[in-house]
C-alpha cells in the first residue's frame, strides 16, 4: 500500500461547503407546497390527560390540522426499543408517539399542529387546550425504585425496566483475602449532548406511487429507514430516507423518536410536504439525554496496591421510556467494560435500569464506557490515597501488561492489542512528573492548590460482530458495507452504508481508497447518507465508522484491484502470477516500464472491448464486513489545575491526551477528534449538568442555564499517541471519535480532589462548580 | 398587519412585505432563502446565528427584521467575493477549525468581528472573543488556531 496519502493531515474537502455556508442541512431544504409542523409538550412531569379542546388552533390563521394521540390511533405503532437486553427480565413500556391517557415527563408529546409557516403552527399550540390532572413524579434513579414510589407505566413495579448482572471470578473471597477495602458513591450525572443543530426533518409522501421520502438529521438513515417502516408500516423498498448535512450528534441523532414518525404521520395525512424543528428548549427537553447513573462501588485491594476484586451495583436512569439503544448502555457497554486497563481478578455489578419521569436517557458520546472508566480511575485514586501511594504507581502496578494479540479479561471480552503503560508512561515523562509533583508541594506551601489527575482507559468500540449483537439482544446487525466503483476515466466512487456528521470520513475514506489503488486522494468521492443511493449499513456511533466501515471499504478495493490485476495481465499478455504492482501501475515482474495504469484498466473495463475471458464488465466491488472482534483503543490522559481557595474556581492549567487508535488515517483528524472529545469529557467534571426541580420541571432548560464549555474556560490540549495496531483489522485501525470523553472526565475529577487533599475533601459531587468547591474547602 | 421592509442581504436588496415580531434570522433564511446562517438556541446564547449587520456582529435571532429595515446585512456567503475565500475562511480550513459545520457561519462572523476590533489578537483575547459561540465538536483549540492564522495573513495582506 502506498503510504503517501495514508497518514497524512490533508485538508478535508468537506470544508469549501461548510465555511461558505452552502452546506445543506435538513432546515435548510424547502419543497413546493411544504408545511410546518409544531408539537405541544406536557409541562407536567407525570399527568393524566382528562380532556383536550383542540377546536381553537384548528380554526387558527394558516393552521391546517391538528392531531392528537386519539387522530393517530393505530397509525403509528408504538416508538421502539432495539435493544432487548436477554436475561435481565426487561420491561418495555409502551411509548406512543402521541401520549393518550397519560403524560410521563416534560416534553411528552400531546398533540401536533401543521401549519403554512412556523409562526403559525406555534401561535396555534397556545389554543390547544389540555385538562391534566397531575400525578406524582419520581425523578431520581435510585430513589425511584423504593417502595411507595410513584409507578410511572402501572405493570412496571418499582419502575424497574431491567435488572442485569456481570460477574466473573470469586469476588467475595477477593473481599475476604482483602487487606484494604475502598468505598464510594458516584454519581454521574445527568448530561445533555447538545449538538449545536437541532434535530428536524423534512417528511414527503406521494400518496400516489405510496412512496416517501424523509431528511433526516441522524447519525444512521438505514436504521431510520427500518425503524420507520415498522413503526408507519410504508415498505421499506419506498421508503428513503436522506441524512443530508448533520450538525453534529454526540449519540443524540441515534435514536428514534416520537417527532420523527408524527412528522411522516403529518405528511401522509395531508399529503404535502411537512417539515419539523425542533427548537433549543424541546431539544433539551425531549432529545435524549446521557448518563445518569447513582452508582455504588467497592474496590478491595492488597496493601502493595494490587487490585483483587471490584463490586458495584449501579441505578441508571432511563427517563420515562426506553429510547432505542437505552438498555444496552449502562450493561453491555458500561458492566463489559469494568476491567478497564486492569488486571481485575473479579467482579460484580448489578445494575438497574429505572423508569424516571425524565426525558429518556440514551448513548451520549462514550456511552457507557465513560462511566466504567471513571468508576475504575476514582477507585484507584482512592486507593492510592488510603495506601498513601502515589495514583501514578498504583495504576501501573495494576495495568495489563502489552499484548499484541487477545487478552481475556474477567468480564468475558477479549481485547484486541494493548500497551497501557507504554502509553501513561509517556504521558508521566512528558509532563516530567516528578518535577510536576514538586511545584505542587512548592506551589502548596505558597498557599496556591494544585492538582495533578490521571485518567486512563480502554474503550471497547468498532462494534461490533453482528453474531456477539444478536447475542446481547441489538436487534440489528452490526457490519458494515461499501461499494467502490472505477468510472471509465478512472474517478472512484464509493458508497458506503455507514453516515459520518462531521467526523470526515468523505476525507479520510478517500485518502483509504487512493493509498489502496493509487489514484489522486481527489479522484475519489466517498458517497454516504442517503439509503437510496447506498448500500446498507447500520450507522455512526460507538466510534465504528473507521473500525468497520472502513475495513469494508479497504477490502472492497483491494477486490477492484485484484480485478484490475486480472484485467492487465489479459492486456499486457501475461499470466496473472507474474503481474506486480506499484503506485496504480499493474506491470509484469521486472518489467515496470511497460505497465496498465488502473485509469487504462477501468476504460478498458468499462468498454469491455478486450477482457479477460469470463470476466464481468464494470470495474466495481462491493464488501459487507462483520469484524470478527471489537476494537481497543486505549490512552492515558493527565490534568493539572488549580483551585482559588477565595472563591473555589476551578481553572484547568495543563492538559496532556495520550490516545492509540492504532495507525492514523489523517492526524489532523484524529486531533481534532481528541480536542472535542477532551472537551466534552472536561465539561462534564466541571460545569454540566442537567437539573430537575422537584416537581420535574427541567431547570438546565436553554443554553443559558446547562453550562457548555466555552473557549475562554480552557487551556490548550498537549496530544500525544503510540500506535498499537490491532490484529484483525486490514489496516489495524481502532476509532477515535469517543477515546477523550471516556478519559478526561476522570482525569479532571481526579485533579480536583487532588487539589483539595489538602482541605481534607475525600469525595465532591461533579459538576465542580465554584460554588460547590469552595463550599467543600469551608468543611 | 405586516409591514414593508428593505434589508440588502450580501449586496442584494430584499423588499418584503413582514410580521413586525419577524426575526432577522428567518428573514435571512425564509424570506431570502439564504441559509448559511444557522439557529442553534433562540435565545443568543450560541451565536450560531451570528450576521453583520451594516458591519457589526449582531445576534440575528435576537434582533427583529424590522429593526434592520434600510440596513445591510452580511452573512457567511458575503463574506467573500464568490469563487474566493476570506482569510477566515482559509484560516479555519487550514487549521480543521470545523467538524460538523453547523456553528461555523457564526464562528466565523464573530472572529471577522474580533479582528474587526482587534486585529492581532493573543490566543487568550481570542478565547475571550469567542466565548460567546458555542461549539461542540473542536473543543474550540483548532479554531483558536484558525483564526490566528487568519490574522497572521490578513496582517501581511
Amino acid at each position: 500500500m502506498s503510504s503517501r496519502i495514508f497518514g497524512s493531515g490533508i485538508r478535508r474537502r468537506e470544508d469549501p461547503r461548510l465555511i461558505t455556508g452552502a452546506a445543506t442541512y435538513t432546515d435548510d431544504l424547502s419543497l413546493p407546497g411544504m408545511l410546518y409542523a409544531a408539537m405541544l409538550r406536557s409541562p407536567h412531569a407525570h399527568a393524566r390527560i382528562k380532556k383536550i379542546d383542540v377546536n381553537a388552533a384548528k380554526s387558527a390563521p394558516g393552521v391546517m390540522a391538528v392531531y392528537t394521540g386519539s387522530d393517530v390511533g393505530d397509525a403509528l405503532k408504538p416508538v421502539p426499543c432495539a435493544w432487548l437486553l436477554p436475561n435481565a427480565n426487561l420491561k418495555i413500556a409502551t411509548y406512543r408517539a402521541i401520549a393518550t391517557d397519560t403524560v410521563r415527563y416534560v416534553g411528552d408529546v400531546v398533540a401536533v399542529v401543521v401549519a403554512e409557516t412556523p409562526y403559525q403552527a406555534h401561535d396555534a399550540l397556545d389554543l390547544i387546550d389540555v385538562d391534566y390532572a397531575p400525578l406524582p413524579c419520581t425523578l431520581e434513579p435510585q430513589a425511584a425504585t423504593t417502595p411507595g414510589a410513584p409507578q410511572i407505566h402501572a405493570d412496571i413495579p418499582n419502575n424497574e425496566a431491567f435488572s442485569w448482572s456481570v460477574s466473573g471470578g470469586d469476588v467475595d473471597a477477593a473481599f475476604r483475602n482483602a487487606d484494604v477495602i475502598v468505598k464510594e458513591r458516584i454519581i454521574q450525572q445527568r448530561l445533555i449532548p447538545t449538538a449545536m443543530e437541532p434535530r428536524a426533518l423534512l417528511a414527503q409522501w406521494s400518496a400516489a406511487s405510496g412512496e416517501l421520502t424523509l431528511w433526516n438529521t441522524t447519525q444512521n438513515p438505514h436504521i431510520v429507514r427500518f425503524l420507520c417502516s415498522v413503526v408507519t408500516g410504508v415498505p421499506e423498498d419506498k421508503l428513503r430516507v436522506v441524512a443530508p448535512e448533520v450538525g453534529g450528534g454526540f449519540g443524540s441523532k441515534i435514536a428514534a423518536y416520537p417527532a420523527d414518525f408524527i412528522t411522516v404521520f403529518c405528511a401522509m395525512r395531508l399529503n404535502r410536504p411537512v417539515k419539523w424543528t425542533e427548537t433549543r428548549s424541546e431539544n433539551y427537553q425531549a432529545t435524549t439525554h446521557g448518563r445518569d447513573h447513582v452508582q455504588e462501588v467497592e474496590l478491595a485491594a492488597k496493601k502493595d496496591g494490587t487490585i483483587l476484586g471490584l463490586r458495584a451495583t449501579v441505578w441508571a436512569g432511563m427517563g420515562a421510556y426506553l429510547s432505542t439503544a437505552a438498555p444496552g448502555i449502562p450493561t453491555i457497554l458500561h458492566g463489559l467494560m469494568l476491567s478497564g486497563v486492569y488486571n481485575l481478578p473479579a467482579v460484580h455489578e448489578d445494575v438497574h435500569g429505572v423508569y424516571t419521569n425524565t426525558t429518556p436517557v440514551d448513548a451520549y458520546r462514550g456511552a457507557g464506557r465513560p462511566e466504567a472508566a471513571f468508576m475504575l480511575e476514582r477507585m484507584l485514586d482512592k486507593l492510592a490515597r488510603e495506601l498513601k501511594m502515589d495514583p501514578a504507581d498504583v495504576r501501573l502496578k495494576n495495568m495489563i501488561p502489552r499484548f499484541e494479540n487477545g487478552h481475556s479479561v474477567i468480564t468475558g471480552l477479549v481485547y484486541d492489542s494493548g500497551d497501557y503503560p507504554a502509553g501513561l508512561k509517556k504521558v508521566l515523562e512528558h509532563v516530567k512528573y516528578q518535577d510536576l509533583r514538586r511545584e505542587q508541594a512548592d506551589a502548596r506551601r505558597q498557599g496556591r492548590y494544585i492538582g495533578i489527575g490521571l485518567g486512563s482507559y480502554v474503550e471497547v468500540c468498532g462494534i461490533g460482530p453482528s453474531q456477539v449483537a444478536g447475542a446481547i439482544g441489538f436487534q440489528g446487525g452490526l457490519w458494515e458495507s461499501a461499494i467502490v466503483r472505477v468510472h471509465p476515466t478512472g474517478k472512484v466512487q464509493v458508497f458506503i452504508g455507514a453516515s459520518p456528521h462531521g467526523q470526515g470520513e468523505e476525507t479520510t475514506f478517500a485518502q483509504l481508497v487512493a493509498s489502496e489503488i493509487g489514484v489522486a486522494v481527489n479522484d475519489v468521492k466517498v458517497v454516504h447518507g442517503d439509503t437510496d443511493a447506498t448500500p446498507m449499513g447500520w450507522g455512526t456511533y460507538g466510534s465504528r465508522t473507521t473500525a468497520v466501515g472502513g475495513a469494508a471499504l479497504i477490502l472492497a478495493t483491494r477486490k477492484v484491484k485484484e480485478k484490475a490485476k486480472v484485467i492487465a495481465a489479459h492486456l499486457l499478455e501475461a499470466a496473472v502470477e507474474d503481474m506486480d504492482y506499484a503506485d496504480g501501475r499493474f506491470f509484469v515482474k521486472g518489467s515496470p516500464d511497460k505497465a496498465k495504469t488502473i485509469q487504462d484498466i477501468a476504460l478498458m473495463a468499462n468498454v469491455a472491448w478486450n477482457m479477460p475471458p469470463g470476466v464481468e464488465a464494470g470495474l466495481e466491488a462491493s464488501m459487507f464486513y462483520d469484524p470478527p472482534n471489537f476494537t481497543y483503543p486505549f490512552g492515558s490522559h493527565l490534568a493539572v489545575v488549580e483551585v482559588d481557595p477565595e472563591t473555589g474556581e476551578v481553572q484547568l492549567k495543563r492538559y496532556v491526551a495520550l490516545d492509540d487508535c492504532g495507525p492514523q488515517i489523517n492526524p489532523v483528524i484524529v486531533e481534532g477528534q481528541v480536542h472535542g472529545g477532551v472537551v466534552q469529557g472536561i465539561g462534564q467534571a466541571l460545569w454540566e449538568e442537567a437539573i430537575y426541580d422537584r416537581t420535574g420541571q427541567l431547570v438546565t432548560g436553554s443554553m443559558l442555564d446547562y453550562a457548555l464549555p466555552r473557549a475562554d474556560r480552557l487551556c490548550e490540549i498537549e496530544v500525544l499517541n503510540t500506535v498499537t495496531p490491532s490484529p484483525h483489522h486490514p489496516l489495524g485501525l481502532k476509532g477515535v471519535g469517543e477515546a477523550g470523553t471516556i478519559a478526561s472526565t476522570a482525569a479532571v475529577y481526579s485533579a480536583v480532589l487532588d487539589a483539595l487533599a489538602p482541605f481534607g475533601v475525600e469525595t465532591l459531587r461533579m459538576p465542580f462548580t465554584a460554588e460547590r468547591v469552595w463550599k467543600a474547602m469551608q468543611k | 398587519m405586516k409591514v414593508p421592509v428593505s434589508i440588502v442581504v450580501n449586496g442584494r436588496r430584499y423588499d418584503r412585505e413582514v410580521e413586525p415580531r419577524l426575526l432577522l434570522v428567518h428573514f435571512i433564511r425564509d424570506l431570502g432563502g439564504v441559509t448559511g446562517t444557522k439557529v442553534g438556541c433562540d435565545t443568543s446564547q450560541c451565536g450560531a446565528c451570528t450576521v453583520l449587520l451594516d458591519g457589526i456582529a449582531v445576534r440575528s435571532c435576537t434582533c427583529l427584521a424590522v429593526q434592520a429595515d434600510g440596513s445591510a446585512v452580511t452573512t457567511i456567503e458575503g463574506l467573500a467575493p464568490a469563487g474566493s475565500l476570506h482569510p477566515l475562511q482559509e484560516g479555519f480550513w487550514n487549521k480543521h477549525g470545523l467538524q460538523c459545520g453547523y456553528c461555523t457561519p457564526g464562528m466565523i462572523i464573530a472572529s471577522y468581528e474580533l479582528l474587526r476590533t482587534n486585529p492581532n489578537p493573543t490566543d487568550a483575547e481570542i478565547r475571550h472573543g469567542l466565548e460567546g459561540n458555542m461549539c461542540r465538536c473542536t473543543g474550540y483549540q483548532n479554531i483558536v488556531r484558525a483564526v490566528r492564522d487568519a490574522a497572521q495573513k490578513a496582517a501581511v495582506v
